[in-house]
């Protein structure tokens, strides 16, 4: 429909950036090299206005896709397209992307190397929400593991290394099994296109066929992809690899990854685990809902123990995406379309305004660790408020924003996924009830610990937010409002699919 | 066509010259070697272009030999030799690169390591079982000597196991075809004669044959339990000969196990098919875990040598069309990918620290030292964990798949080496280059380390083209294997029984 190849373009823009300011190097200096590489990263956002612009929500299936024939001998294509729900990520990608760049613009540390590692990142994470071959987005998935590894290695805080290395070898063993799982698929079926696997899976053939390997393969194969997807999201209990990672990576990496990362598990969740494997998605719902529900209630009180922020705040985002999979479990396992279209609808739209406020915390926080020479303890700062009241006013709202306040953002989402799981499973939803209580604590307790109370020794001298950081946080407070008065403009990108799911559930 | 059998000569050509070149001017030999092993790669690749596939192993030289004794001089190719000869040639120019500054007896060097090349082209070309093992042996011997002379640590005791174990191996295969041959009454040693006469030798004996062939072979290919020549020799030898070593020697046994013992006795490997497939298994997780613990660089990169060539075993094994292509496949992304991690350790790091231990290594901050030898190991080293978009990938994926389709215990199995393998590269990137913290280089070298030469630049860039190129267009060598494994002699193999 398009002669331009747009979506080869918004992946491959930002790797071609990142691999010219590789190969300029120390050749150009830092404040070229970082503006470069936010002009390669602004255009994914440009990119996606553009799809946004000729995008039609009702039309079935992907639109502007590309697809070539690539490995004769594997039946591989390179297949790349996109629908609403590829849509809302990309957007999101490129409206973090940038601001995780302006947050780490003060990087001193080799920043003509920074930029094309998050570069290669951001492109990596653009193309696993956009291919739609096995083979092709595989790549994207494991290759975004290099360029983070290396980015929180190099440039974060002293336990980085560690951190950075149980990150990237949990990831790889969840790739493992979900290689392993495709292998499988493929033997069994022949093809590696999702689009031809969840036809094969609506028709239900694709348990038999796997049968055809041996009795208990098909489990064995939903398990693997299982939990290649449940590590990258990740799903409680496999979680454990996150609170480092996301503690010791440097500000604009932790945004990063949260804010766009942790969404590929989801992504995978909503384009590979459910549409192939329906039924024993339907099977194992029971027993996900109870680790979804660990991930709500226990993330928010493992967060609710933290004494470092940046922990504090990755705990959250176990919290906050697990509401997504207990939607998602929640719709697997029950039959109430009503409810159901409720409960997807939450769960995309978590997605998006998760991407947005957990981003926007781990900005804040690095900010407090810049006017406070790397300190981040719960008990550094106090009185923050009656210093700098503007940075103050935006942390606030970021947090509001996260605990869903009524007239932010979070709050819609939150609210559609515990009404669509209300319908389906009452029980699960009044037991992630407490996660919302203990939500509320810790994110009143950091706010009361930081910005009340007496005026620390160290925080008299803290400055307001200059205009970077201003610029910074200011498109996700301006985000904010706008999506809590205004959800429509995002639900209504990826309502006609969910109603589409919604009507061709079993 | 007619243009493989000049690789060969091409070789050993090459290697008189150096060898009398080398005498007067150590640049002299360099230079004849270089273009010696260039000439030999563009032969491969100019044979390529005018290459048909689908015509199956295609007669190239069938001339009698020792009349006596039925033995021909028969070269014959098909997409599989091609797929090696293309790698053999890459990895020797490579190798050649890499081993620029040698002062010690350039001549001798450079005309053992022709001579090495010249025996492999032939293995890869040969389609009489005689010759084959004439050109092998030709291959084994200037081993033996470019890791006793310019070989490093413990390098008798390495060179000394390494030939021990090829000549083991070699003796094995050279007793089991002789059995075959006597036994199916053969009337020469043509692959095609052989396969024929070994269809009238009985099941029980022809299974002790094969039993033979296919370990003499696989010794060579670094089979488990039987690999521990593999670490040490490689270790042992100069970086470019462990290239070659790792990179294309090893081949030979897996190709000497799916072009002779495979075609020759079909069911018999029917039989031992599970003992291959789980020896196979044991040796890439085993060989996995052992490469996480070493303390000296390049054992881990022997150790994961035989871990990955476990892959090619693994294909092998599975016998289905798709395992099959992905071995063949493995080998050469195998053989590009151990080239360029042994040219790192070997001549960019051990050259200029001279030390391998990870413990010292560790203590140095490498990657700002040797900014060029960390990025190129850092992506070598990718490439060797199977990350998407390097050689490995498709070949395992492929291997994965086709054994999925028989034996899906040894996928999974697979699968567990593959996470290993990620744990022992990204520890050893970490300890080797990025170790140090950055705030007080403990223990840096107490002298300037000398810059990456451009040779081993060019040598660098040409083995990362490679394994990139094929990672994102395998079908230029699929291609060539596929059709190559629809002949009657591979399809009786995949089959389990006589055609």
């Amino acid at each position: 429909m398009n002669s331009l190849p747009l979506l080869s373009l918004l992946v491959f823009i930002p790797w071609a950036g990142a691999l010219l300011l590789a190969v300029a190097g120390r050749s150009v200096s830092a404040n070229t090299s970082r503006a470069l590489a936010l002009g390669f990263s602004l255009s994914t956002l440009a990119l996606a206005l553009v799809a946004l612009g000729s995008f039609d929500p009702h039309a079935a299936g992907y639109q502007f896709t590309e697809r070539h024939a690539w490995i004769g001998a594997l039946n591989v294509n390179y297949s790349l397209g996109l629908d609403g729900l590829s849509l809302l990520l990309v957007l999101l990608t490129g409206i973090v992307s940038p601001l995780c760049l302006l947050a780490s613009w003060r990087i001193e540390r080799s920043p003509q190397l920074f930029g094309p590692l998050f570069l290669l990142l951001q492109g990596a994470a653009l193309g696993v929400f956009l291919a739609l071959d096995f083979f092709h987005w595989f790549i994207f998935w494991e290759v975004s593991l290099v360029p983070a590894f290396f980015l929180i290695k190099m440039w974060g805080g002293p336990g980085a290394t560690r951190a950075a290395y149980q990150f990237v070898i949990y990831t790889l063993a969840g790739g493992a099994c979900l290689l392993l799982g495709f292998a499988a698929l493929y033997a069994a079926t022949g093809t590696l296109d999702f689009t031809e696997l969840a036809q094969l899976a609506a028709r239900g053939e694709i348990g038999p066929k796997l049968a055809t390997l041996g009795t208990f393969w098909p489990q064995v194969v939903f398990v693997g992809v299982f939990l290649g997807l449940a590590v990258k999201v990740p799903l409680f209990p496999f979680h454990t690899w996150l609170p480092p990672a996301y503690a010791e990576a440097p500000t604009g990496v932790s945004m990063f990854l949260t804010g766009v990362m942790s969404k590929m598990g989801v992504y995978g969740f909503l384009r590979i685990l459910w549409p192939l494997f329906p039924a024993p998605l339907q099977a194992a719902a029971p027993c996900l809902l109870w680790l979804a529900l660990g991930g709500v209630v226990l993330g928010a009180f493992a967060a609710m123990k933290q004494t470092d922020l940046k922990r504090m705040v990755a705990y959250s985002s176990i919290n906050h995406l697990s509401y997504c999979l207990l939607a998602l479990f929640a719709v697997a396992g029950a039959t109430k379309p009503d409810a159901v279209t409720a409960a997807l609808s939450g769960t995309l739209l978590q997605l998006f305004n998760h991407g947005l406020s957990a981003a926007a915390l781990f900005a804040c926080v690095g900010i407090l660790e810049a006017r406070s020479g790397g300190q981040r303890g719960l008990d550094d700062f106090g009185g923050v408020r009656t210093v700098t009241p503007l940075f103050a006013g935006f942390c606030g709202i970021a947090m509001f924003s996260s605990l869903g306040l009524p007239g932010l953002n979070g709050f819609v989402g939150e609210f559609l996924i515990f009404r669509g799981v209300f319908g389906l499973a009452p029980w699960a939803a009044g037991i992630a009830c407490l996660g919302l209580l203990a939500t509320a604590l810790f994110l009143l307790t950091f706010w009361q610990r930081v910005f009340h109370g007496p005026v620390a020794a160290g925080v008299a001298a803290f400055r307001d937010l200059d205009r970077l950081e201003f610029l910074t946080l200011l498109p996700f407070i301006v985000l904010m409002f706008l999506l809590g008065v205004l959800p429509q403009i995002v639900i209504s990108l990826f309502n006609p699919l969910v109603a589409a799911w919604a009507a061709h559930l079993p | 066509m007619n243009l493989l059998p000049w690789t060969i000569y091409v070789s050993f050509a090459g290697a008189l010259l150096a060898l009398v070149a080398g005498s007067r001017s150590a640049a002299a030999a360099r230079w004849i070697a270089l273009v010696t092993a260039v000439a030999g790669s563009a032969l491969t690749f100019l044979a390529a272009r005018e290459f048909v596939s689908s015509a199956g192993l295609q007669d190239i030289v069938n001339v009698p030999w020792i009349a006596g004794l039925g033995v021909r001089y028969h070269l014959a190719a098909d997409g599989i030799s091609l797929t090696l000869l293309v790698l053999t040639g890459l990895a020797a120019t490579a190798g050649i690169l890499f081993s620029w500054n040698i002062g010690e007896r350039p001549g001798e060097f450079f005309a053992l390591f022709l001579a090495l090349i010249g025996g492999v082209y032939g293995v890869f070309l040969s389609a009489d079982v005689f010759a084959l093992f004439v050109f092998y042996e030709i291959a084994i011997v200037p081993k033996y000597f470019l890791i006793a002379i310019w070989g490093s640590t413990n390098r008798e005791y390495g060179a000394m196991k390494l030939v021990l174990y090829s000549f083991a191996g070699s003796a094995l295969v050279l007793a089991g075809l002789l059995w075959a041959y006597a036994a199916g009454g053969a009337h020469g040693f043509g692959l095609a004669e052989l396969t024929a006469a070994a269809g009238n030798i009985p099941h029980t004996t022809s299974l002790a044959i094969f039993a033979l062939v296919f370990l003499g072979f696989a010794v060579l290919a670094g089979i488990f339990p039987f690999h521990t020549w593999a670490p040490t020799g490689h270790v042992a030898a100069p970086t470019a000969a462990s290239m070659l070593l790792a990179g294309v020697v090893m081949k030979l046994g897996a190709y000497g196990c799916l072009r002779v013992a495979l075609p020759l006795f079909p069911a018999a490997f029917a039989y031992w098919q599970p003992v291959i497939g789980w020896l196979a298994v044991a040796g890439i997780i085993y060989a996995g875990f052992i490469a996480l613990v070493q303390e000296d660089f390049k054992f881990v990169i022997g150790y994961s040598s035989v871990s990955h060539m476990g892959f090619v075993l693994l294909g092998l094994a599975a016998a289905t069309p798709l395992a099959m292509a992905g071995a063949v496949l493995q080998m050469f992304s195998h053989g590009v990918i151990a080239g360029l991690l042994f040219a790192v350790v070997g001549r960019m790091v051990y050259e200029r620290t001279h030390t391998r231990r990870l413990a010292d290594l560790r203590a140095m901050p490498l990657h700002r030292l040797l900014p060029f030898a960390a990025v190129v190991f850092v992506v070598a080293g990718l490439a060797s964990l199977g990350l998407p978009g390097f050689s490995g990938f498709p070949a395992e994926l492929s291997i994965l798949i086709g054994t999925w389709q028989t034996k899906p215990l040894w996928a999974a199995g697979a699968a567990l080496g593959i996470v290993v393998a990620g744990a022992f590269t990204l520890r050893v990137i970490q300890v080797s280059f990025f170790g140090s913290t950055g705030a007080a280089p403990a223990a840096a070298p107490d002298h300037p380390l000398p810059p990456i030469t451009l040779a081993e630049k060019a040598g660098a860039l040409l083995l990362i083209g490679a394994t990139v190129f094929v990672g994102l267009r395998p079908d230029a060598l699929l291609d060539w294997i596929v059709p190559a494994l629809q002949s009657p002699v591979f399809q009786a193999v995949m089959k389990g029984g006589h055609p």
